[in-house]
């Protein structure tokens, strides 16, 4: 600093003194570290050596760490055998909940408040992981995706229905997928335009909803011919073939004469994922009972005509 | 050669000629991917690499007819920074403008319109960080570095018609970059995101920065060389090193716009955020410490604080950054032995930061009154105090117990915005206040009180942005980790993204406010260089030019 010492000058202000150098009209001043900066500064790298010595720090030469390629430290710590224990908790936890529902029936479960419970906790985890992405946190369903609140089922709504059609999902690839595909009667020009207009017209009268006589006993011409085969003749649908019934006023493609008109139109193909190869048995079972138990479900024996 | 004001001017000399010659293979180069590009996407974009190119052999060729760029010894080059402040403005409003959008996409998915496909969210996202980071941060370093190390060295920049193919060759990069985002093309590395032809290209005008930054220092009049080219100069090579490292990967075709990186797997993983962490800590840290350290000393006329805190802190702070990285990585596939390492240096961190803080703010004692009475100290040392807390929420972020809650959520969005928006932001605001009156040599800016109205607005848009994200970010972290008695998940994925609406309107909010400050100061600035008439401030005080007038 001695080059500098006479251009060193005493600061007014703070009565330091400046370095002696400037820099376009810049000066700096020669006060010392801040001690409680300085002290700060040391305990951060003192506690970073203990941290190190404890945990995992160091790459280590083969066969000189054990099985790792690390140190690691006095805590013998391994984030890998952590996430294992973690995990083998958990299955601890749930493992006397599944055990009782392997083979209980939908009354058994229903009859016995801890299994309930569990399965209700069990299905609403898998149902918020997997399944209320499409169908809605609460079940409600969207446009296009079934509401799995109400009684309302294409593929069956007994236990053992819905937990067949989780396992090979609806129109997957699943070699024994439910499958059911309706024509694209527009698109692939079946029908002219006027024609699906009047079909549409019929399908809602028998919904109840009045539409012009003339273009209802046209659409039921046209329906006879085209949709009766798997509509059925009164229109309640066939569950056998997944064809849903079109006198209960649900829609799951929207019940506006515009949206009626489009579904004909291009033929819907909704798709649900096969759970079978993703899910364990156990887990789809606990599913199965919680999409039963949202409201809908049904005694295996029940059979309504259509739906 | 000398001009008609009588300056020196370059005239046709060799460095002209090699940039002309650069700009003519570069044609050349992109009219072969026009035609024989192996993608779409680079037959399309190779179009507007030609039109960049052909733009510059006109400049040059104009440049040429009138006599060269200025050379003259006895001024500052000015104009180089004039354009980077405007260019600074430019970007700033349109990455702000496209984070804007993006974050009311994040609360109104619908947004998203299927149609307009570049204009998704996917797209939107790397155009709004690269165009706020590189396009507007880059250029505000660019020419405060330009504007201080002339100053600080007490000489004119070096290398004739380098500097201005620095800044040319920069937002040529930024073009290229942004447009290939809308289009698709990305080698999909955060902040890494151009492929490697906009890589390659970046390198060479950052070799060239680089090398008119120290031409510079090396032919300074001052004995010593100033704090804040330190920083400068520590950003510029760390920057080139991160660069070219990162982005070592081999072109599918040598006019296509695909490649793929040396690294794979979780070495891939670690050179990526080696380089991300870095990026944050030379290019948002270091560069804009370097800004401080010139602007608010010369704002508020008093000495830096400590000559010594700013070597030891420098040194500490280059040492220790550079190996935090891995705390990106925490309970990942890369090995433990690697996170402690990048989280204990990340605790190492948190002093060497701070030294920078007590520097910026203790310079003010003598001069606090100034908080008071001048509306760009006190965005400057908002800007500090940003600094300080997101320095400090960083160290606590890397913490493997506290990164288990934060990671992946959005708290990480709300700490790089308190460090982005208050800190760099800030910063770049609080110099291009003092730079506008300096260098369009007014006596104050248009409005003092839209000075002060741009700093409230912004400041209440910050805290807007990084309250609402904080409070989603430790939502999502705690509900994606609540397990009920049986041990199930008590919530599921999508019940948290539901619950991010509200906090995602009141960042949108935020981040509308933030905008609206950034536009009222163009309209300042603006006014200021039309110069209707300039409101007298006592705070600005005229910077001396080079060479007294004879």
């Amino acid at each position: 600093m001695s080059e500098h010492d006479e251009t060193r000058e005493t600061d007014a202000h703070s009565g330091t003194e400046t370095t002696g150098h400037e820099w376009d009209g810049i000066k700096e001043l020669d006060t010392p570290l801040p001690r409680w900066w300085l002290y700060i500064f040391y305990a951060s790298i003192v506690w970073s050596v203990i941290y190190m010595v404890f945990m995992p720090a160091w790459p280590a030469l083969p066969g000189l760490a054990g099985e790792t390629d690390h140190t690691r430290g006095l805590r013998n710590h391994s984030e890998r055998a952590n996430v294992a224990e973690a995990l083998d908790e958990l299955a601890e936890m749930r493992a006397s909940g599944f055990a009782a529902l392997e083979g209980a029936s939908i009354d058994e479960i229903e009859s016995n408040p801890e299994l309930l419970g569990f399965v209700r906790a069990a299905g609403e985890a898998v149902f918020g992981d997997r399944c209320a992405t499409c169908h809605g946190v609460g079940a409600q369903g969207f446009v296009g995706y079934p509401n799995l609140n109400d009684d309302i089922w294409i593929w069956g709504g007994s236990y053992d229905e819905i937990r067949h059609t989780l396992q090979v999902g609806i129109r997957s690839e699943h070699p024994d997928t439910r499958f059911s595909q309706m024509p694209a009667f527009g698109r692939d020009e079946l029908l002219s335009r006027s024609e699906i207009a009047d079909v549409s017209d019929y399908v809602l009268s028998l919904s109840g909803v009045s539409a012009d006589a003339g273009a209802v006993g046209r659409g039921q011409a046209i329906y006879d011919v085209q949709c009766a085969s798997c509509h059925m003749d009164d229109g309640r649908g066939d569950r056998a073939q997944g064809a849903p019934n079109l006198t209960d006023q649900n829609w799951l493609y929207g019940g506006s004469r515009e949206q009626i008109i489009a579904t004909i139109h291009r033929g819907p193909y909704g798709v649900m994922p096969a759970w079978e190869d993703r899910l364990d048995d156990a887990t789809i079972d606990a599913l199965a009972a919680y999409v039963f138990l949202l409201g809908g479900g049904e005694d295996a024996t029940a059979r309504p005509t259509g739906q | 050669m000398i001009s008609a004001q009588g300056l020196k001017r370059a005239g046709s000399d060799p460095s002209t000629a090699i940039v002309l010659l650069i700009t003519v293979l570069g044609a050349m180069w992109s009219l072969f991917a026009a035609a024989y590009a192996p993608d779409a996407a680079m037959r399309g974009q190779s179009w507007l690499i030609l039109g960049g190119f052909l733009t510059g052999i006109f400049l040059l060729v104009g440049s040429i007819a009138g006599g060269g760029v200025v050379t003259d010894e006895r001024e500052y080059n000015e104009n180089l920074i004039k354009a980077g402040v405007i260019a600074s403005l430019f970007w700033g409003v349109a990455g702000l403008l496209v984070g804007v959008v993006i974050a009311f996409q994040l609360a109104f998915p619908v947004l998203n319109i299927e149609a307009f496909g570049f204009t998704n969210f996917g797209r939107l996202r790397p155009l709004h960080t690269s165009a706020v980071i590189f396009a507007f941060g880059g250029n505000v370093l660019i020419a405060t570095s330009f504007y201080v190390v002339q100053r600080t060295c007490r000489t004119r920049i070096a290398g004739g018609i380098w500097p201005w193919f620095v800044f040319w060759g920069y937002q040529f990069f930024i073009l290229v970059a942004a447009s290939g985002y809308l289009i698709g093309i990305t080698q999909g590395k955060e902040y890494a995101e151009p492929e490697w032809y906009a890589d390659i290209w970046l390198t060479l005008v950052w070799v060239v920065y680089l090398l008119v930054f120290l031409a510079t220092l090396w032919k300074r009049k001052e004995p010593h060389i100033y704090v804040a080219n330190w920083f400068y100069l520590a950003f510029i090579v760390t920057i080139a090193l991160l660069h070219v490292i990162n982005n070592l990967a081999m072109p599918v075709s040598w006019l296509g716009s695909q490649s793929y990186s040396l690294f794979a797997g979780v070495q891939d993983a670690l050179t990526q955020w080696w380089y991300g962490h870095n990026a944050v800590g030379f290019f948002l840290t270091a560069g804009f410490l370097g800004i401080m350290y010139y602007f608010i000393p010369k704002r508020v006329n008093r000495p830096v604080y400590s000559y010594r805190l700013s070597i030891i802190h420098f040194w500490s702070l280059i040492f220790i950054y550079i190996w935090a990285g891995p705390h990106h990585l925490h309970y990942t596939a890369l090995p433990e032995w690697a996170q402690t390492l990048g989280m204990t240096f990340s605790i190492m961190l948190w002093m060497p930061s701070w030294g920078g803080m007590i520097n910026g703010l203790m310079t003010l004692s003598g001069a606090w009154d100034k908080l008071r009475t001048d509306p760009v100290v006190r965005m400057l040392v908002m800007s500090v105090a940003f600094y300080g807390m997101s320095t400090f929420e960083g160290p606590v972020m890397s913490i493997r117990a506290v990164n288990a809650l934060s990671h992946y959520t959005d708290w990480t969005i709300g700490h790089v915005h308190s460090g982005a928006l208050g800190w760099v932001g800030f910063v770049s605001f609080g110099a291009l206040y003092c730079l506008v009156p300096w260098l369009w040599k007014r006596k104050g800016m248009y409005s003092k009180a839209l000075v002060d109205w741009h700093f409230w607005i912004a400041t209440i848009g910050i805290l807007l942005y990084i309250t609402s994200m904080w409070t989603a970010g430790i939502l999502q972290g705690l509900w994606w980790r609540t397990y009920d008695a049986l041990g199930f998940l008590e919530y599921s994925f999508v019940e948290t993204v539901e619950a991010m609406f509200i906090p995602y309107v009141i960042r949108a909010v935020g981040g509308v406010l933030y905008l609206a400050g950034a536009l009222i100061m163009v309209y300042n600035v603006y006014r200021t260089i039309r110069s209707d008439e300039v409101e007298e401030d006592e705070n600005v005080i005229a910077q001396p030019a080079l060479e007294p007038a004879q």
